[in-house]
């Protein structure tokens, strides 16, 4: 299997992308994902900029780049924002909404479909092939047992060997996209005067009930899982299902470490799993409400 | 301007093409669409009793088969699908591609509509159900600004139709799993928010409420408070200290005074939410935009939302009170 870093799902400040992407070259990772995802207003890196520090990183070394691209497109601009990232003539595209399928599919250009792409079985996964789909990245609310339907349905629709199969395994889940900036109304700003307040919250801007309970964790226009989803004790299962990729999401803090760990599972060099932080879930993969943690229960 | 509206059972369907509906949207009784509850929807020889009685009147109906399939359960979607073509109904009202394209293969007469959970918000994913499964039409997610729904439609290859009233979903539809993370369920894999199973409301001792979701506090009610069903996007949480309303309030959507524009921008179908609800409040709100509609076409340029349409909708109204939701920038 191989280990993937997801595009960055926060608002960093641009120096800090910058130093952010030069020390992930350094790390034991097989794919990179980069990009802006959540929103359009987040431009510390313009476009033609992103496209450009991709570039760079796929000159660098023999890691794959990959071009992430927006999930809620509701405006003209991000379509050609779109537009622009799907013709960037060299690096692969993450499709993150079916906008990005159809201008890949017109260019007749492979690509990835993000976790926000909805594949809940083989048949869709089929339409999305025939279309020029390389690689999958599975729903978040999907289990370990789906995936391996799936999987074992597309080999008996003919075309399983033909796509790779990737899972969110470590980091806040992306759950909910809206039109309403969440950050901004927490801190009373409109959105179209938001002040960019995301870049203040790295790791997003935890949300609790009344009773403290952790419940999600807010990141502009998106909702995220409360805590941080981490599948490391199941990469041995990942493989039984067929997966090929596992994907890590970015934090600002201790990333390194998780990704030591993920590689070191993965290569077989250590069966050793980390006492997982207290607070992590797995829920989905188990077929139970996200915020599970089924080691502890 | 076509006025589609919600039918949970039959006494709500008969309320619908009574009281001035141009079309009816049903769902069969299991997790095929979107509004899963138990008690609801129709089975075979209900759903055939609707038809008839819809088409005696010349009211379209519409079926949703609009959760997203998982192998396992593959069988029902495709029996769902089969029998929505043997009823003849005017529309199949789907959004996952494998159901979809089922449909589109095996059932090419039947029209297919792309529904909201299909979560299309802009004309180049229009595109992709247009020349992938000939949809005719789609029903836009309730996250774009006016003037987005006008950028849309003026390059859409298919007819639109918008939610015009009822409750409001403020994610992305099809593209949310709130409600999974928290309880198991949600609507795309189950056709699910927030599900009754998981729900508890619990009484204090000073005669307030407390709502709960799979034991997650959603809510705490003071004594003269009234209690809202906990759906879990509109409970009161913490955020840096404060506790408030952090998604979002209970209240409802309904945009009677966007109907000029509407029509304007080229939005052919409005689309009553509440499949749910019960046959007296679809004879509610379908009067009143049935009203509304007419007085519009009567007179386009002197048309404006009266008094009492709103205040009778208010009345069915989450919390009692309504907002233009997405549609207005700074409620975003």
């Amino acid at each position: 299997m191989q280990l993937s870093l997801g595009e960055n799902l926060f608002f960093w400040q641009r120096e800090d992308i910058y130093d952010f992407y030069q020390r992930m070259l350094e790390q034991p990772l097989d794919i990179i994902y980069l990009g802006e995802s959540v929103c359009s207003k987040r431009r510390e890196l313009k476009t033609q900029e992103w496209i450009d520090l991709a570039k760079e990183l796929a000159a660098k070394s023999d890691k794959q780049i990959v071009l992430s691209t927006l999930a809620l497109i509701e405006a003209e601009s991000e379509l050609k924002t779109l537009r622009r990232l799907c013709d960037n003539g060299e690096l692969l595209v993450e499709a993150n909404d079916m906008a990005a399928v159809q201008l890949m599919a017109e260019k007749k250009l492979p690509f990835v479909a993000g976790p926000a792409i909805n594949i809940y079985n083989a048949r869709s996964l089929q339409a999305l092939y025939n279309q020029g789909l390389k690689r999958w990245v599975m729903p978040v609310e999907l289990s370990g047992e789906t995936l391996a339907d799936i999987n074992s349905d597309a080999q008996e629709l003919g075309f399983g060997d033909q796509v790779e199969s990737e899972v969110f395994s470590y980091g806040y889940l992306p759950l909910a996209y809206s039109a309403r900036c969440f950050t901004a109304r927490a801190k009373n700003l409109p959105k179209d005067n938001c002040q960019f307040v995301c870049l203040d919250y790295p790791e997003g801007l935890p949300m609790t009930s009344q009773e403290d309970q952790s419940v999600f964790t807010i990141n502009g226009i998106q909702t995220m899982s409360g805590q941080v989803y981490n599948l490391l004790p199941e990469v041995a299962q990942m493989a039984d299902c067929g997966v090929d990729i596992v994907r890590l999401s970015p934090q600002p803090e201790g990333l390194e470490q998780v990704i030591e760990q993920f590689r070191q599972v993965i290569d077989g060099q250590s069966s050793q799993i980390m006492a997982i932080p207290a607070d992590a879930v797995n829920g989905y993969w188990y077929k139970n409400a996200g915020l599970v943690n089924t080691h502890q229960s | 301007m076509e006025l589609v509206c919600p039918a949970g059972n039959y006494p709500s369907l008969k309320a619908a093409v009574d009281n001035g509906a141009d079309a009816v949207y049903i769902g069969f009784k299991d997790d095929t669409n979107a509004r899963h509850f138990a008690g609801l929807n129709f089975n075979d020889k209900k759903a055939y009793r609707a038809l008839d009685y819809a088409k005696d009147k010349g009211v379209k109906v519409f079926v949703a088969i609009n959760t997203y399939p998982q192998p396992q359960g593959w069988e029902r979607w495709q029996k769902a699908v089969d029998l929505a073509a043997d009823l003849g109904v005017n529309a199949l009202i789907g959004a996952d591609m494998g159901v979809l394209g089922y449909a589109a293969e095996r059932h090419p007469q039947l029209g297919l509509h792309l529904s909201v959970q299909g979560s299309a918000t802009n004309y180049e994913s229009l595109k992709f159900y247009q020349e992938n499964f000939g949809i005719r039409r789609a029903v836009l997610p309730r996250v774009l600004s006016m003037s987005q729904v006008r950028q849309v439609a003026a390059q859409s290859p298919v007819e639109l139709e918008v939610f015009a009233f009822g409750s409001l979903c403020i994610m992305a539809e099809g593209r949310c799993h709130l409600s999974s993370y928290m309880t198991d369920q949600s609507p795309n894999m189950c056709g699910a928010c927030s599900p009754a199973h998981a729900v508890r409301w619990e009484e204090k001792a000073n005669g307030g409420m407390e709502t709960r979701l799979n034991d997650v506090l959603i809510d705490r009610f003071g004594p003269d408070e009234k209690a809202g069903y906990p759906t879990l996007c509109k409970g009161r949480f913490q955020v840096e200290g404060n506790t408030y309303h952090a998604l979002e309030e209970p209240t409802s959507l309904n945009t009677l005074e966007l109907l000029p524009e509407l029509k304007e921008v080229g939005v052919c179908a409005v689309k009553i939410e509440g499949r749910q609800r019960s046959p007296a409040y679809v004879e509610q709100v379908v009067k009143v935009w049935r009203e509304a509609i007419d007085a519009f076409k009567a007179n386009p340029q002197g048309y404006a939302a009266k008094y009492e349409w709103m205040a009778a909708l208010d009345k069915v109204s989450e919390g009692s009170q309504t907002t233009l939701g997405a549609y207005s920038r700074p409620w975003q």
